[in-house]
């Protein structure tokens, strides 16, 4: 109830939080990822258990190539580069900024997404499908997750991308533009760790 | 018959499908359906079923909703509960089979825990929370709707299960391998994970939107130390759910990939492993059983001290009891199956965490027996229910520390002792403590009291059934009686504690059929809540009308302190004191939306389509939740307002409004 002194010195409230009822909705986006951070937690304590089961199939140091999967991590780094740009455009209030890096965010997404698919489909047409053992299901379903994750994302990138283009940034946009940011980033923040505990880790080992 | 028809036929309804229970059952869903439709007919009720109800985003429809639902469920629940003891009452005498009785108990278990207790305390969480923090709704009045349509759909796919297709039938923990196809094709098993799947969603989604409103939404004053005692345990809930709920959600989606896909997570061959199915349940399945005791505990916190006429003993220690049940929770799930063999040193940590949590759980104890010393106590249904809660809960809570005893487990593992002792605290704790909010909260939700004489019956005959069920079940597991079998012969001395059991668990019954004719003759002739205030109560939701109107508060009160309202009634004073016209402003409310409902819908369809893997119709399911999604995501009209005059209008009605 209590409002500051007006000669208060404070911190600029970033523009996305400025809405009260967006801002709720911004810690209700955070307990989300919660919940899809344990989600990945459980999908990796499974991969762990399981990729020394390989039955009769492939070993992980057999299995990847890690040609595609450096591209993947390139791609993916870069946008949320590209995404955390947007979001400083929406911040200096730049629509069409916004709007171009959203759609670079998602041209890289999208490179992503088709370089996972083709590796999946090297690995099946040797043989190696989630049937096979163990290791390969807690792979496919591990590594699976996350890019059906950033699939969704680039169908969600459309969706807001409509929105900005008939409403602008508003603070029911600009909230939408942040959680999908927040979201991007949490998806590159678990793709670091498929590169180095699944893939690399899988190679030395 | 066309051939086409003769298949789906067959696969519908499974010659093990066409036994008398399920004719029986068929029979009965097809009378009560068609008498619902002929009375919306008759009585023109099918708008207003959809305006009022079905499209609602206010948080108490939601919870009456809710609570429909849960005592349904509880009836379902529990004629499974004696269908199950009719056939070990007398030893060799089985009304039902082995392959039926697998069934019963299978659902027994699922729809006690997932579709009566979760819906139940949603329904108090629902109906309380926003009026005892300040508030007008909760964080997301939509994403409520969603998760209950998410959750009662769910409950509609698992329950069709017994007349269509055949129920799962691998216990409520659906441990694998028993859940693989090679093991149990038919859809039984689907149906288990797909419907606690889509209910899961819908659970994880109030726990997100409960703490989000409860960390944002309180009112101006309310500090967390100055919350009432059931905002905490909710908040603690909540927190639990979003940690909990993840984990199933992978154990569920893994059996399920195993059965539609052709994985092999759990599977005997190609490098599976199902004890990681086990691992994974119960990182859920522990704080499973906290997240249903916990609101409990916040019930009794509230109903003790209104009744005891004296401020909640140890408050910060409650708290500090409270957060840390909800810390240890995470690290004692190994305790359910010590048998597995990790080794002495994984089992002594598990053993030891758990009986760690005997020592908050003691402090929660001894601080509802100082919050009644010397107080006022009215002995009323509420009360009853606390005070049957604390001898229960502690033999219940006793029996656990039993089974945390490493070599005492390896004897009593999967006996009647355990069925005895999860029943003792589930029972003696969760549903002991729901009723008892049932009652303390009833004239809040509908505006009359429940009648306390007849109440004070169900009370009795729930209690003393309760004891002679399952007294003689820890007796039996010590005679080494395992769980889940479905018949014994004659001769290991069990048949007369089995017969008192039995006898128990009607008794259950009619304290069961007690409880619905209290309500049913309340509705009618139960006394009408006309002050707000009937057990002259201590926190804020007392200080509204019974039923709160739409907009909870015409304006958001201001806290000082624990107990606020009693404060406002020690000096005399009421929220309406101060409301003058001008401080009633327009308000911006939710908007009623038929997409949470229409959501469910399609998740039921696309769960159907999967469990009998008939891909069109699976398909379809899923395009309409890619629509709703889509529908909610381009939909900005989703606020209406409330005009000033509207509500000065109401509040002057209950003369809550000074001239």
């Amino acid at each position: 109830m209590s409002t500051p002194a007006v000669s208060e010195p404070r911190q600029p409230i970033p523009v996305e939080f400025a809405d009260e009822e967006e801002s709720i909705k911004i810690t209700g986006f955070w307990m989300f990822l919660v919940t899809d951070m344990i989600i990945f937690a459980s999908l990796f304590a499974v991969y762990a258990v399981y990729r020394s089961r390989t039955a009769l199939g492939p070993t992980p140091q057999q299995l990847f190539h890690l040609g595609p999967t450096v591209l993947e991590t390139l791609l993916l780094l870069t946008s949320s580069f590209t995404i955390g740009i947007a979001v400083w455009a929406m911040r200096s209030n730049r629509p069409r900024l916004v709007l171009g890096w959203l759609i670079a965010t998602m041209a890289l997404g999208a490179g992503f997404v088709i370089t996972e698919i083709s590796d999946f489909v090297a690995y099946t047409s040797h043989g190696a499908t989630w049937h096979v053992s163990g290791f390969l299901s807690g792979f496919y379903v591990l590594v699976g997750t996350h890019g059906a994750h950033v699939t969704f994302g680039i169908m969600w990138a459309i969706t807001l991308l409509l929105q900005l283009r008939r409403r602008g940034l508003t603070p029911i946009t600009r909230r939408k533009l942040f959680t999908f940011s927040l979201y991007w980033h949490f998806l590159d923040i678990v793709w670091i760790f498929i590169f180095t505990f699944v893939y690399l880790s899988g190679k030395i080992a | 018959m066309p051939a086409f028809l003769l298949y789906l036929v067959h696969t519908l309804f499974p010659p093990d499908t066409r036994q008398p229970t399920e004719l029986g059952a068929d029979f009965m869903i097809l009378v009560t359906g068609i008498g619902i439709v002929f009375i919306l007919t008759r009585y023109q009720k099918w708008r207003w079923l959809w305006r009022e109800w079905l499209t609602t985003v206010d948080h108490k429809r939601i919870a009456i909703m809710y609570l429909i639902a849960a005592i349904a469920m509880l009836f379902r629940g529990g004629v499974d509960a004696l269908m199950l003891r009719t056939n070990l009452a007398l030893p060799n005498v089985r009304p039902i089979g082995a392959l039926e009785y697998n069934e019963v108990f299978t659902t027994h278990g699922t729809i006690m825990i997932f579709f009566m207790a979760m819906p139940f305390i949603f329904a108090l969480f629902n109906a309380v929370i926003p009026l005892q923090i300040g508030s007008r709704d909760v964080a997301f009045p939509r994403l409520n709707a969603m998760s209950y349509w998410l959750f009662a759909f769910g409950a509609i796919l698992f329950n069709i299960s017994f007349v269509i297709g055949g129920s799962p039938n691998a216990g409520w923990t659906g441990y694998p391998p028993l859940t693989e196809v090679a093991f149990n094709p038919g859809p039984g098993e689907s149906y288990y994970f797909l419907s606690l799947l889509i209910a899961g969603i819908g659970t994880t989604i109030t726990g997100i939107n409960f703490l989000v409103t409860i960390i944002r939404m309180r009112a101006p004053g309310m500090t967390l130390m100055r919350m009432p005692m059931f905002v905490w345990s909710v908040l603690t809930t909540s927190a639990l759910i979003i940690f909990a709920f993840p984990p199933l959600t992978v154990a569920l989606a893994l059996s399920l990939l195993d059965r539609t896909f052709g994985s092999s997570f759990f599977t005997l061959g190609h490098g599976g492993m199902p004890m990681m199915y086990v691992n994974l349940f119960w990182l859920f399945g522990h704080p499973e059983v906290y997240i249903v005791i916990l609101p409990a505990f916040g019930i009794f916190s509230e109903v003790v001290p209104t009744f005891s006429k004296k401020r909640l003993f140890g408050y910060t220690t409650m708290v500090i009891s409270l957060v840390s049940i909800m810390f240890l929770a995470y690290g004692t799930w190994v305790h359910h199956f010590f048998t597995m063999g990790a080794g002495p040193t994984v089992n002594a940590f598990f053993g030891l965490s758990t009986m760690l949590i005997a020592i908050p759980t003691g402090v929660k104890i001894f601080n509802w027996i100082f919050t009644m010393w010397g107080g006022r106590i009215r002995i009323t249904v509420a009360m009853l229910y606390q005070m049957a809660f604390i001898p229960t809960f502690v033999v219940g809570g006793a029996t656990g520390i039993m089974l945390s005893v490493v070599p005492a487990d390896y004897q009593l593992h999967n006996s009647y002792w355990v069925v005895a002792h999860f029943h003792n605290v589930l029972i003696g704790g969760t549903v002991f403590g729901l009723l008892s909010g049932l009652y303390y909260w009833w004239p809040k939700m509908f505006g009359f009291i429940l009648n306390e004489r007849q109440g004070k019956v169900a009370f009795w005959l729930f209690v003393i059934g309760f004891w002679v069920t399952f007294l003689p079940q820890y007796l039996l597991g010590l005679e080494g009686m395992t769980r889940r079998m479905y018949t014994y012969p004659f001769g290991f001395g069990w048949h007369e504690l089995n017969l008192i059991s039995t006898l128990g668990a009607f008794i259950m019954g009619a304290g069961f059929l007690a409880l619905v004719y209290n309500i049913v003759w309340s509705l009618r002739y139960g006394e009408r809540d006309l002050t707000g205030d009937p057990w002259n109560g201590r926190t804020l939701e007392w200080s509204l009308p019974s039923p709160a109107p739409e907009y909870n508060f015409a304006r958001i009160p201001v806290v000082h302190g624990v107990d606020e309202f009693w404060a406002m009634k020690e000096s005399g004073d009421t929220l309406a004191n101060h409301l003058r016209p001008q401080d009633v402003k327009t308000l911006e409310l939710p908007k009623n939306t038929g997409m949470p409902f229409m959501l469910g819908l399609s998740f039921f369809v696309g769960g159907f389509g999967m469990t009998f893997l008939w891909w069109p119709i699976a398909i379809f399911g899923g395009l309409g939740v890619v629509a709703c999604l889509l529908y909610a995501a381009f939909d900005y009209n989703d606020k209406k307002h409330l005009p000033a005059d509207v509500i000065r209008h109401t509040e002057r009605s209950w003369g809550r409004l000074q001239a």
